[in-house]
């Protein structure tokens, strides 16, 4: 018989036991048939449950056997108080789930190497030094050509390559009908072969793909594209797609996991470097520089001579610069390059995300404990009502380890159940989590594996939480004393004060979650409530695309087209939307002196859109449409305080400093109203409008390939008139395509996408832990009456009235309350600080932000003590003092 | 086995000898075979007899099967296997040595 079979005989114990006894009986029937007297023979043989157990325990694996009966009598225990048991059961599904959901988040973002060869040894390039605001900034954009500069001169020590930051771009596959969106990333050639990828289908990119520029149109898709664009047909190889002027060939597809160096982004198409047009440039820093460094080669000699050679090149870019200060061009030069490992990629979504997971990481942690706290009350509780079983099994030989083991046991079951529903809970909510993460027109596509990491961190985690709540009652269970346990007289104090005690770790970290959910909900509500200086109203911001540039005069036909469509108020023409992401800036100069160093930010409009926008004119006029860029310019109030010293500029003019010494002369005919340019957050900054329509050097007008065309609709609804415009804009003019359309406001709420998730989260947390925090605290009340109830009906038949009752039952509880409350408060001013750079105009010190969850907590201590006491008051103490 | 003391080691050599001489036996033929045989000399202790046949059995040394008799009774037949052929050799070389050394000194002293 194998370990197998004996464990199998586990399970099958009381077939075992049948199959035994019927030998032993046999046995004594042999006897008997032999002509022995059945009594004699019966005595002879001895006892069959001695000889039984004797050999049951060679047939199977004994301690399996103990524990297997353990956990069918913890089973047994836990559904003998079926609401407790599920109570602690799904609040710890709630932590554990919450948990596993936060932990595959920050895994799939943070944690995860790339699916790439020797991923430990990848590095982003990015410069530090002082930006043109004055601020320190961190960039690792690089300009192609320091780039090539770069990789030449580490060339023994690393590989470098180029990849630029995946964007969504506009492909047509057939006809111009159909534009879709892709994300496409440029990269250098020889980057698949740097780490190490093979193709699944047709071939990948060498270094010969990527030298000459615009001289290789040729594409390799992402599994992911492949399989969900073309159903991994395999004849996708050689098919053309086009993109902008260029026809690219399908040269092959990468294998499956990997999808680009961008965790958050999931490339759809990679091209050469050489095919993207500022690759010539020195002045356009498009790309992220990645270094595969060799084996056994230094990084700090590495890293001096790439600054070396980068600061060599904006040395001679800089001799181009005019008309700005030796101060600036210093403060430009002196960046130090470092070398960030990039083992797990790199993306903006990693480093916009990394706090605010590490905030909801330990939100959840704290949650996790509370739930913790809780069923470790429950747990002693329950044990105290059990101390006579205790006593018991002490008496009858139970040695400590079983008894141990047996509570153990039974916590075990409870952080099972629990970490089987919180795992389906992560299961769903992590996709949910991410969804909320992400504005609708650009979501971020991120691979959430469920693996053996995932699986092992909630097993690890159930494990984690079953030692953590079960151990301190299995202690104090196995150490019951039988002798003053079967009195019935054991110390009631000692458990009172380690219930007490987390009572008090309870509170002060629901006040911790409430305090930081409070700080999370105010920063939303002040940076969503913060005015904008323009109107969201029944706005569509509608992205249109011409396969050519086209004259202005085309898109005011499109334009006009479009005021006549039903369900259309008005119409105006801009370069990008407010609060578009994108913009533009130059340094101004006013009355031929140098620039002051600030920038002012740029938008090309056309006219009406100050009236579509609904943005104050203070003075002067709105363009008309004679107007050109340069020429004429509407300026905001700050830019009039930067550069004119708050006088009304109308009529004064100005020149746009551009490099090689270029100016540009506009006349200002217009004063507008600040309006939030880039981002919520950020000071109103100096902005300047131009005409949309813009003429060359000799006057001729320039063309224009895309642009947005912004649509006050009358329905309040204004996606209900996207589909419309997608059609007539063409009926407009055929050149003309609409690439994406989508309102104001959604423009607007992306940029509270963060702070809402936060906010959304840490409330949804703040109420799990002021709920689990109050279902303990009736747990711990409602046992101490129970415990109490003899010296209750002693008190109340001496005369003890009712308020002295709920004092006596509440009093020791409240002043954990306080305590737990006031080391939440410490807690709170202690971490705050690592959390600061995500709140918006809130400090913790505010009365409000202190007082609500001190209310919330003192609220939810009120309903939970409410039940406890009325029971402790209405203590008849008649029939109290006769039941003992 | 590791507390192989002496009785235990002959029993375990006695039931497997007798069970590889003839095979498929009950427990109760075993026991009385043993008794028979010795002349009555040796009495297998009844109820240890189990514990050790399901400990050989456990060992992998003797197989058992259920049989129906022509009685109508149900028993449990025992019989050794290779491995218990091979434990038998060990158990009875060790059982020469021991009876050696013990004769050696009875004749010496």
């Amino acid at each position: 018989m194998s370990l197998w079979t004996r464990i199998v005989n586990v399970l099958r114990g009381e077939r075992l036991n049948r199959e035994i006894d019927e030998e032993l009986e046999a046995h004594i029937a042999e006897a008997i048939a032999e002509g022995r007297d059945p009594v004699e023979a019966r005595r002879a043989f001895g006892s069959t449950l001695r000889h039984r157990d004797g050999s049951r325990d060679v047939r199977l694996v004994s301690w399996l056997e103990s524990l297997r009966s353990d956990a069918i009598f913890g089973l047994r225990q836990l559904k003998k108080t079926k609401v407790t048991s599920a109570a602690a059961i799904l609040s710890l599904a709630l932590a554990i789930g919450a948990c596993t959901s936060a932990f595959r988040l920050i895994d799939a973002i943070l944690l995860r190497p790339l699916p790439v060869a020797n991923p430990e040894r990848l590095y982003d390039l990015a410069e530090q030094g002082i930006g043109p605001d004055g601020k320190p900034q961190d960039f690792d954009g690089w300009a192609y050509s320091d780039f090539q500069l770069m990789r030449a001169a580490v060339k023994d020590q690393a590989e470098l390559f180029a990849v630029s930051y995946a964007d969504s771009v506009d492909l047509t596959y057939k006809s111009d009908e159909d534009i879709e969106k892709a994300y496409l990333q440029y990269v250098s050639g020889w980057m698949f072969p740097t780490l190490g990828l093979r193709p699944a289908l047709g071939r990948l990119f060498t270094e010969n793909d990527d030298l000459k520029p615009g001289g290789h149109p040729y594409a390799v898709l992402s599994y992911d594209y492949w399989s969900h664009r073309f159903g991994r047909d395999p004849a996708v190889i050689g098919r053309t797609f086009r993109m902008g002027n260029e026809i690219y060939e399908i040269a092959g597809v990468v294998e499956a996991p990997f999808t680009g160096t961008e965790p958050g982004t999931i490339v759809d198409i990679f091209v050469p470097t050489m095919m993207n047009p500022a690759v010539t440039r020195k002045d356009s820093t498009w790309h992220r520089s990645l270094a595969m460094v060799k084996p056994g080669a230094a990084l700090e000699p590495m890293r001096e001579k790439l600054e070396a050679t980068s600061r060599a090149f904006e040395e001679e870019r800089a001799k181009g610069f005019l008309g700005v200060s030796k101060k600036e061009i210093d403060q430009f030069l002196d960046q130090k390059v470092v070398l960030e490992p990039a083992a797990t990629g790199v993306s903006d979504l990693q480093t916009e995300t990394k706090r605010p997971l590490a905030v909801l990481g330990v939100l959840v942690a704290l949650v996790l404990l509370i739930a913790c706290a809780n069923v470790a009350n429950l747990m002693t509780a329950q044990a105290s009502a059990r101390a006579r079983e205790m006593a018991v099994r002490v008496s009858i030989g139970g040695g400590r380890w079983r008894l141990i083991q047996l509570v153990l046991v039974q916590s075990a079951w409870l952080a099972l159940m629990a970490a089987a529903i919180g795992g389906l809970f992560a299961w769903w909510s992590g996709p949910f989590v991410v969804s909320m993460i992400n504005p609708p027109d650009n979501p971020a596509r991120l691979i959430l594996p469920s693996d053996w990491q995932v699986l092992g961190f909630g097993l690890a985690l159930a494990l984690l939480v079953t030692l953590l709540f079960g151990l301190i009652p299995a202690l104090r269970a196995s150490s019951v004393n039988p002798v003053s346990a079967l009195k019935g007289g054991d110390d009631p104090h000692s458990k009172r004060r380690l219930m007490h005690a987390l009572i008090a770790v309870q509170v002060a970290f629901c006040f911790l979650v409430l305090f930081v959910a409070g700080l999370f909900v105010t920063t939303f509500q002040r940076l969503s409530q913060q005015p904008t200086g323009f109107s969201t109203d029944r706005l569509l911001i509608v992205d249109a695309v011409t396969k050519t540039p086209q004259p202005i005069e085309f898109w005011e036909q499109v334009a006009d087209h479009l005021r006549n469509v039903q369900g259309v108020e008005a119409v105006a023409i801009g370069d990008s939307a407010l609060l578009g992401g994108s913009g533009w800036n130059n340094f101004i100069s006013v009355n031929g002196a140098p620039p002051n160093g600030v920038l002012a930010y740029m938008r090309a409009v056309s006219p009406g859109w100050l009236d579509v926008m609904k943005i104050r004119l203070l003075d002067g006029r709105d363009f008309r449409p004679g107007d050109t860029h340069p020429g004429a310019a509407l300026v905001n109030e700050t830019f009039a305080k930067t550069y004119f010293d708050g006088v009304d500029p109308v009529g004064k003019s100005f020149d746009l400093s551009l490099d090689e010494g270029v100016r540009l002369r506009y006349e200002i005919v217009g004063l507008v109203g600040d309006v939030r340019y880039r981002n919520l957050r950020e000071p109103i900054l100096p902005q300047l409008y131009v005409p949309f329509h813009a003429v060359d050097n000799n006057g001729v007008s320039r063309k224009r390939g895309a642009g947005i065309l912004l649509v006050r609709t009358s329905s309040l609804n204004p996606r209900s008139l996207a589909s419309v415009l997608r059609q007539e804009v063409p009926r407009a003019r055929a050149e003309f395509r609409v690439s994406r359309i989508r309102t104001q406001l959604e423009i607007n709420q992306s940029h509270t996408v963060r702070e809402r998730l936060l906010a959304t989260l840490a409330m949804f947390f703040a109420i799990v832990a002021l709920l689990l925090a109050g279902v303990g605290l009736y747990g711990v009340l409602h046992y101490s009456v129970l415990q109490r109830r003899r010296e209750i009906g002693i008190r109340i038949a001496v005369g003890a009235q009712a308020g002295g009752i709920a004092r006596l039952v509440t009093m020791d509880v409240f002043a954990m309350v306080l305590v737990g409350a006031v080391a939440g408060i410490g807690l709170g001013m202690l971490s705050v600080r690592y959390v600061e750079s995500l709140f918006y105009q809130v400090r913790a010190t505010d009365l409000q932000i202190l007082a609500l969850p001190a209310l919330a907590i003192l609220a939810g201590a009120f309903l939970a003590a409410l039940r406890p006491v009325m029971q402790a008051v209405r203590i008849e103490p008649v029939s109290m003092l006769r039941t003992e | 086995m590791a507390k192989a003391d002496s009785l235990q080691g002959s029993m375990d050599l006695l039931v497997l000898k007798m069970l590889s001489r003839r095979p498929g036996l009950h427990g109760y033929a075993i026991m009385t075979a043993i008794q028979d045989i010795s002349g009555e000399v040796l009495r297998v202790e009844e109820g240890s007899l189990y514990p050790a046949l399901h400990r050989m059995e456990e060992a992998g040394w003797i197989r058992a099967e259920w049989v129906t008799k022509e009685t109508g009774r149900r028993a449990r037949l025992y019989e050794v296997t290779a491995a218990g052929k091979k434990q038998l050799g060990t158990e009875e070389s060790r059982w020469q040595a021991v009876t050696l050394a013990v004769n050696r000194v009875l004749r010496e002293a």
